[in-house]
């Protein structure tokens, strides 16, 4: 059963945590900034690709994916919070299905995502990137989303078993790490070697920053097809999976 | 829609048997079984890791019995639990606030959860909110609550969407004399006027005695007693006089008399049971007078519930522990 009214305000929480978080936010914003810049203009000059466009222009749209990558996971994983301050239970003890609860929480997430995603593409440009805007490129936020919803499901999910902040940890550096660094982010997919590139391709990021170069950039790997294909089923695999880990896991 | 249940047929409002916790090697609960009246004030009165707390957890379907059955205003907790969590509020224990949120966002959450219309809600919110006095500081965040505003915060919170039982786990921890006594006379009213079944627990003697038509002691995952409190109080057969006197004493003189029913020494204390306690101590006086035994003071008190719980299971209700517990507490929640 799905109670839109508690859909509706689990969302508004976040929303009003994530104003109130100023420091979060601009933490946020910092890092891919330090990437664009370290990493982008340093590797601008060395780093010759095939095509219209220098590494920079093929970092920005990867950058954008680490960012909504990381914050969506952090998202879903802030239900360790809630557990460690209690407010799970608060939650919990109400009489709304474990579903429509963790869509809340999903949405909301998503959305903040969202905000930042659209934060960093507008860094980007401000640092020189060259948007080639096409009736194509607006698609770009339904990529942005479907990152956003697949990685919060997951972060949810692996959150709605653990009970303390160390696990929080845990699940940045041994899930959110490897799934940025095996993903087509920094570098093709296809220049990685035999065994990673595989596991590349079963990576749902991958399609979700190819998908991205396609909208913002105009060139992909995959075509713009298989990588909403590959995002819409990653999204909705991870939601039921998310919904069933928080029926499962321990509210206290 | 209201979550208060309409359906009031039934006599009993909990209903607990045989309900068992266990997690991995401990057993929290072990065995519980009593019933409570519909319109009843319940305590779970108990040291800190009685199980107290893992009781209410299981019925608020919170968590799942390892093994029993329980029922709550007549919906199973295991079967039911979408209604026994309509029908039921609660006040945690531990600190449970978005302290991100101000005070009022935080009942607004709240009772939109509850599912309750915008009228009633508002109408709510500033009711509860003039009850225990936090109209003032509504709209500021949380964090900047101090321990005590963020436990009356909880409190209104938990009575906001008026459900037909209310659990209050340790509702006045933390609080001072005042607000504490302000939280008694509410839960009162609410008991009073809206028949609200309450069951509570606490490791304070004088909240239980004060708000409960009966009171269970929890020791050890189970209940060593059940009875209101007037009738427990009588277990202990009578009023206690303490005398001060110098030791070393013939306690022959005080047991054989007959209208003494015990007498019992601690430290430099002789504590003697009577009837009619505020009578017998000018006898008492007497006795001692006649064998030249000097009394440097003289003490009556009633029975209270910690006497009883001491006489049946050879411990205090608040052990070090539990105080340890409660600082600990507190500091947590000023972290937060």
């Amino acid at each position: 059963m799905i109670e839109f009214k508690a859909i509706y305000v689990i969302w508004l929480r976040e929303i009003k945590r994530f104003i109130r978080a100023k420091s979060r936010v601009i933490g946020m914003i910092v890092v891919p900034l330090l990437f664009l810049i370290g990493l982008g203009y340093g590797f601008n000059n060395l780093v010759h690709l095939n095509g219209s466009f220098n590494y920079f222009d093929f970092l920005v749209p990867g950058i954008v994916g680490m960012s909504l990558l990381f914050t969506s996971v952090n998202n879903g994983a802030s239900v360790i919070w809630d557990k460690q301050f209690g407010f799970l239970k608060e939650i919990m003890v109400t009489p709304n299905s474990r579903v429509s609860i963790a869509l809340g929480k999903i949405i909301g997430g998503a959305s903040t995502a969202l905000i930042q995603g659209v934060l960093v593409v507008i860094i980007g440009v401000l640092l020189g990137f060259t948007l080639n805007f096409t009736a194509i490129t607006l698609l770009f936020i339904v990529f942005m989303l479907l990152i956003a919803i697949t990685f919060i499901s997951l972060g949810l999910a692996i959150g709605s078993f653990m009970s303390d902040f160390q696990g929080f940890g845990i699940v940045m550096q041994f899930v959110a790490f490897p799934l940025f660094f095996i993903s087509g982010a920094l570098v093709p997919a296809s220049t990685l070697p035999s065994v990673l590139k595989y596991v590349a391709y079963l990576n749902p990021l991958t399609y979700g920053v190819d998908g991205l170069r396609a909208t913002l950039l105009g060139t992909s790997s995959f075509g713009i097809g298989l990588d909403l294909t590959a995002m819409l089923i990653s999204s909705i695999i991870m939601v039921f999976v998310c919904a069933w880990a928080f029926t499962k896991g321990n509210a206290t | 829609m209201n979550p208060i249940n309409q359906n009031n047929k039934y006599v009993f409002d909990i209903e607990v048997t045989a309900l068992v916790k266990r997690f991995k090697e401990v057993v929290a609960v072990n065995g519980v079984t009593f019933k409570v009246n519909s319109g009843e004030i319940f305590g779970l009165l108990g040291p800190n890791g009685a199980g107290k707390t893992t009781t209410i957890k299981m019925l608020t379907t919170l968590i799942e019995p390892t093994s029993g059955k329980a029922k709550v205003a007549n919906y199973d907790i295991g079967k039911d639990k979408s209604n026994v969590r309509k029908s039921i509020g609660i006040v945690f224990q531990d600190p449970s606030l978005d302290d991100k949120l101000t005070g009022r966002e935080n009942l607004v959450f709240h009772g939109m959860l509850y599912n309750l219309e915008s009228k009633v809600m508002s109408k709510r919110i500033s009711e509860v909110l003039k009850l225990v006095e936090l109209e003032d500081k509504a709209d500021i965040l949380v964090e900047n609550y101090s321990g005590g505003m963020k436990r009356r915060l909880e409190i209104a919170r938990g009575l906001m969407h008026q459900p037909k039982v209310i659990f209050l786990d340790e509702p006045t921890v933390g609080l001072d004399p005042q607000t504490r006594r302000k939280i008694w006379d509410y839960i009162i009213e609410l008991n009073k006027k809206h028949k609200t079944t309450i069951i509570l627990t606490t490791h304070y003697i004088e909240e239980a005695d004060f708000l409960c038509s009966r009171v269970a002691f929890v020791d050890h995952g189970r209940i060593v007693a059940l009875d209101t409190p007037e009738k427990l109080k009588n277990k202990m057969g009578g009023d206690i006089i303490s005398l001060k006197v110098d030791f070393p004493i013939n306690k022959n003189i005080f047991s054989k008399v007959k209208w003494i029913k015990n007498v019992k020494s601690l430290n430099d204390t002789l504590e003697l049971t009577v009837d009619d306690g505020e009578k017998k101590i000018l006898d008492v006086l007497d006795v001692a007078k006649k064998n030249g035994i000097k009394i440097h003071s003289v003490n009556l008190r009633k029975p209270s519930l910690e006497d009883v719980f001491i006489k049946i299971t050879g411990k205090g209700i608040r052990e070090e522990a539990g105080s340890f517990k409660d600082r600990m507490r507190m500091i947590h929640g000023r972290m937060r």
